[in-house]
């Protein structure tokens, strides 16, 4: 009987500290509009989601680099010092988790890579930027999160 | 391109070999194991109940 | 229909029955994961953006579905055991429970293993990652629950109750990547509109889903037959399975 309430607590805790973890982060991240309207918190760690603007990268020292995010609306820019993923480019979805600065600039301490849905092989995705390409009314790249 | 070039080219997994190989390991040993434990267990509930039956027996005669 | 079930639900009659159909589900199983694996690892052409290290979709999607799946299983067994009193939807209910728990436990490896070279990290507190993991809690609590509890009818419905309110947990799941900002990419097959997956890679993928299911199953039958031996060890069509069968 000893045995039946230690475990029953045991997973009732277990649950209720990852319910609490989840609560904190149910929000996974902010997006740039969000934190242009002043949502976010600065001074306290945050997270930011959006797609590297193309053209925005820029190389510094070492593992230095500094890269804009958008979510079409707003772009929020991003310091970074270390291992990027492999997902990492111009365009891709990502998520950097650090502390907004006064210039409202995030030094990130962490860059996570968000990918999408969609699996095919290279050359089908090549044909079909290039039908978006050849359709002038279609949007440059895809929105979303 | 030669059969071990493209056997080579197969288990590097284009630098990602150690996370692909990892998972198929990972996932084969818990199927087997999934599989193999309810065998082993059926063939020792049925010994164990065989030989409860026998003593049983054995208390019924005189 | 209810004659039918009635005496499919006897326990000697399932465990006649499940030794008979366990290992041709058990062979097909074999054949489609092995189609599924050639169609997955060798056959399909690497990803636009991840390159090979997709091709974890094929053990990482199928083990997803999987735990939920069980999960409803074990659920609706449970609800059936707790109303109608039937001894081997308990039997079902209990002994899905630990492979359940190994499929939960294979989707949260495998996205772990995938996560890192893609997403940048093994794990990260998103609302997906973080139900599947209750989602794992939730199958060592049946299973604790059941083991713990001496007496064993309490111990079934005690076991029972707890599987039926943790089903709460599997929308949650399901939809975790819609309701909030994740990590975790929204779904690929699942969606209503058409699925945004390359014919190449879903054909092997559904190949490897179907045989998750028939591994499934035949793994239950198998355990359902001892759980149905070691419930039934003083019924009289154990003792003349046993009597027959002894060499003496």
């Amino acid at each position: 009987m000893i045995f039946v309430a230690l475990l029953v607590t045991g997973v009732t805790a277990a649950t209720s500290l990852v319910i609490a973890a989840m609560g904190e982060n149910m929000l996974y991240f902010y997006s740039p509009s969000q934190i242009r309207a002043g949502e976010a918190p600065s001074g306290s760690s945050i997270r930011v989601g959006g797609l590297v603007v193309d053209g925005s990268v820029q190389r510094g020292e070492g593992l230095e680099i500094s890269f804009a995010l958008t979510d079409g609306a707003a772009t929020v820019d991003v310091s970074y010092a270390g291992i990027l993923p492999d997902l990492f480019r111009e365009g891709q979805g990502i998520i950097a988790s650090g502390v907004l600065n006064a210039g409202a600039r995030l030094q990130a301490e962490e860059v996570l890579a968000k990918h999408d849905e969609n699996y095919m092989p290279p050359e089908v995705a090549e044909a079909m930027e290039a039908a978006k390409r050849s359709g002038a009314m279609a949007p440059h790249g895809s929105m979303r999160q | 391109m030669t059969m071990t070039e493209s056997l080579v080219d197969f288990f590097r997994m284009g630098g990602y070999a150690f996370y692909v190989w990892w998972s198929y390991v990972v996932v084969t040993v818990v199927l087997a194991l999934n599989f193999v434990l309810p065998m082993l267990r059926h063939r020792r509930v049925r010994r164990d109940l065989a030989q409860e039956l026998r003593f049983a027996d054995r208390c019924d005669e005189p | 229909m209810w004659a039918f079930l009635h005496r499919f639900a006897s326990p000697p009659h399932f465990y006649r029955r499940a030794g008979a159909i366990a290992p041709w589900l058990g062979w097909i199983c074999l054949g489609l994961m092995a189609a599924g694996l050639y169609g997955g690892l060798v056959v399909a052409p690497p990803d636009y953006q991840q390159g090979e290290s997709y091709r974890i979709i094929f053990v990482h999607v199928p083990s997803a579905w999987m735990s939920m799946f069980v999960y409803v299983v074990m659920a609706g067994a449970s609800a059936i055991a707790l109303i109608w009193r039937i001894k081997l939807a308990e039997v079902i209910a209990i002994e899905s429970a630990p492979v359940g728990a190994s499929f939960t436990f294979l989707a949260l490896v495998t996205g772990s293993l995938w996560g890192k070279p893609m997403w940048g990290t093994y794990w990260v507190w998103d609302a997906r990652l973080t139900s599947e993991l209750i989602l794992l809690f939730l199958y060592f609590g049946v299973m604790g629950l059941y083991a713990a509890i001496e007496d064993r009818r309490t111990a079934g419905r005690a076991a029972g109750l707890f599987a039926i309110v943790g089903v709460v947990n599997i929308p949650i799941i399901h939809y975790s990547v819609e309701w909030w900002h994740t990590l975790h990419q929204g779904p690929t097959v699942t969606k209503l509109s058409a699925p945004s997956i390359h014919v190449s890679m879903l054909v092997p993928l559904l190949l490897m889903a179907v045989s998750f299911k028939l591994f499934y199953v035949t793994v239950l039958l198998h355990r359902a037959r001892c759980g149905v031996l070691e419930r039934g060890r003083n019924a009289g069509w154990v003792r003349s399975l046993l009597a027959r069968t002894e060499p003496e």
